[in-house]
């Protein structure tokens, strides 16, 4: 966490935290042992996946899955789980080889 | 006008629970502090309370929804003994850390095993760890005036903690005494309307209650619980003093008896103080310097104060109904004796263990003590420091 940890004095007691929203700010990705990969071409945009994922981790816009939100993915693998068995569009591969062909972006897209 | 009344101590738990009117109470039933909870079970049903009472299938469970209801906003009361608080563990340790201000009764039971139903002090010494006050009360007054000074205790903005109100199961559960009622009103005007700090019920602000708090924050929320817990002392003696105003019966931290020229004391909580007392003025008529301390705060523990209100003594014996097995001592006698090691003449200080699992403490018993305690003022030799004083070999 980046920002800068204040002292007891200043925080809120019992651990409340007072915003919402706020696991945003937590960066659960350094958890995932495997990553998704999707394959566009394969992807029906049934939004299946989007539905399943416990994170709300699909990346969509305008009707389209665009990838996955690697800073909180956290490699559960439910949404290669759930795409339809005829379409499999999505691939788990470690995480190890994931950075290593595809690198450290937070949205991919791209080709098993 | 207080109106007098013959009740057992659950029962006078009930009725100060009736007054307080709690909006959530989740319960489950365990002997001895069963009836406490029959009790006000009949009052929700007949409508005189407006609490929503939940009954749940287990302690574990009751303590969490005391925790949930508390965190949603509301007034939450429960009660229980031994193997009961011993299954609500956990969730102790959460609604403390939590900052929830439940308030419980707890009539006191020895934690199996072997098994046994009746009165000692394991089952809330064990959980003198846990972040809730604890205040212990001699008799049903005790008990009832406890309860209903708890609330606001534990509400108040500078502590923000659970309280658990003690009293000896059996001894003081099930016995009937004379003691005296504050009228309804007087009861509400004196907790007050109950704020909540952060309701999760307030939609308008939502926010998240108990989540994950690791390495950069844990420590700063521990540390916030000690300064609650010091806070604590100085609230529960502003409400103590308020609470004699309007019941005539004031509140410290700890009763002296007869301590003001006492060479020889012996501190205790609970009933057995009364028993002890009752020695204390036998063996003044025999001329005796003999003097008591009723312990009433265990938690936050009164240390300073305490020290000093023994500082006078040549001799302490500190009983404990509940062993810490291989520790120095009993629970009582570890903290007195580290209280009293900061004086500049410390008292010489002993510990006896006495009434576990109900048994009797009779005032020849305690009467040995103050016998040993006069050896020990004369030869200044304390071995044993931790012994038995109800045992046979
Ligand atoms: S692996 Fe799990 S967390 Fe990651 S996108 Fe798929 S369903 Fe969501
Ligand atoms: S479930 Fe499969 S096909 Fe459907 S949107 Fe997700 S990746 Fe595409």
């Amino acid at each position: 966490m980046s920002e800068e940890l204040k002292g007891w004095t200043e925080i809120p007691i019992g651990g409340v935290i007072l915003e919402a929203g706020s696991s945003h700010e937590y960066n659960t990705g350094g958890w995932r042992t495997f990553r998704p990969i999707l394959d566009r071409e394969k992807c029906t945009d049934c939004m299946i996946c989007w539905w399943y994922c416990p994170d709300t981790c699909i990346l969509v816009a305008e009707g389209k899955i665009l990838g996955f939100d690697l800073d909180h993915c956290k490699g559960c693998g439910i949404c290669a789980e759930v795409c339809p068995p005829k379409i499999t569009a999505i691939t788990m591969i470690e995480e190890t080889e994931a950075e290593h062909l595809y690198g450290m972006v937070g949205i991919y897209e791209g080709k098993k | 006008m207080a109106k007098v009344v013959a009740y057992t101590g659950n029962m006078a738990a009930a009725e100060a629970m009736r007054q307080i009117d709690p909006e959530v109470c989740a319960a489950y039933p365990i002997t001895p502090s069963t009836e406490i909870m029959q009790i006000f079970a009949q009052f929700v049903a007949d409508g005189q309370v407006s609490t929503e009472l939940v009954p749940v299938e287990s302690e574990h469970s009751a303590m969490s929804a005391c925790v949930g209801a508390a965190a949603a906003g509301g007034r939450v009361m429960t009660a229980t003994s031994s193997q009961g608080l011993a299954l609500m563990w956990e969730i102790l340790y959460i609604a403390a850390s939590l900052r929830q201000p439940v308030v419980m009764a707890v009539a006191n039971r020895a934690l199996s095993g072997p098994l046994n139903i009746h009165g000692d002090h394991s089952d809330t010494m064990g959980a003198r760890d846990s972040g809730w006050i604890q205040l212990y009360s001699e008799n049903a007054q005790e008990a009832y005036d406890n309860l209903i000074q708890a609330v606001r205790i534990g509400e108040h903005p500078r502590v923000r903690l659970p309280v658990m109100v003690c009293y000896d199961g059996f001894i003081i559960s099930h016995s009937i005494e004379r003691m005296e009622l504050l009228e309804d009103e007087e009861v509400k005007g004196f907790i007050g309307e109950h704020h909540s700090l952060y309701p999760l019920l307030d939609v308008d602000n939502p926010m998240t209650h108990g989540p994950v708090d690791l390495q950069n924050y844990y420590t700063e929320h521990k540390r916030q619980q000690v300064e609650a817990m010091k806070h604590a002392g100085h609230v529960i003696l502003e409400v103590g003093a308020e609470y004699g105003r309007l019941a005539g019966r004031p509140y410290g931290l700890f009763e002296k008896y007869r301590l003001e020229d006492a060479e020889l004391g012996v501190a205790v909580l609970s009933s057995a103080a009364g028993t002890t007392k009752e020695v204390v003025d036998e063996l003044r008529l025999r001329g005796v310097k003999a003097g008591a301390l009723k312990l009433r705060v265990f938690r936050p523990f009164p240390a300073a104060e305490l020290a000093k209100a023994l500082s006078g003594l040549k001799a302490v014996a500190v009983l404990d109904r509940a062993d810490s097995f291989g520790a120095m001592g009993g629970p009582v006698f570890i903290e007195v004796r580290s209280a009293l090691l900061g004086l500049p003449k410390p008292p010489l200080c002993i510990n006896y263990i006495y009434g576990l699992g109900g048994r009797d403490l009779l005032m020849v018993d305690i009467e040995r003590v103050y016998d040993r305690l006069a050896e020990v003022a004369k030869t200044g030799k304390v071995e044993p420091l931790h012994d038995y004083l109800t045992v046979r070999t």
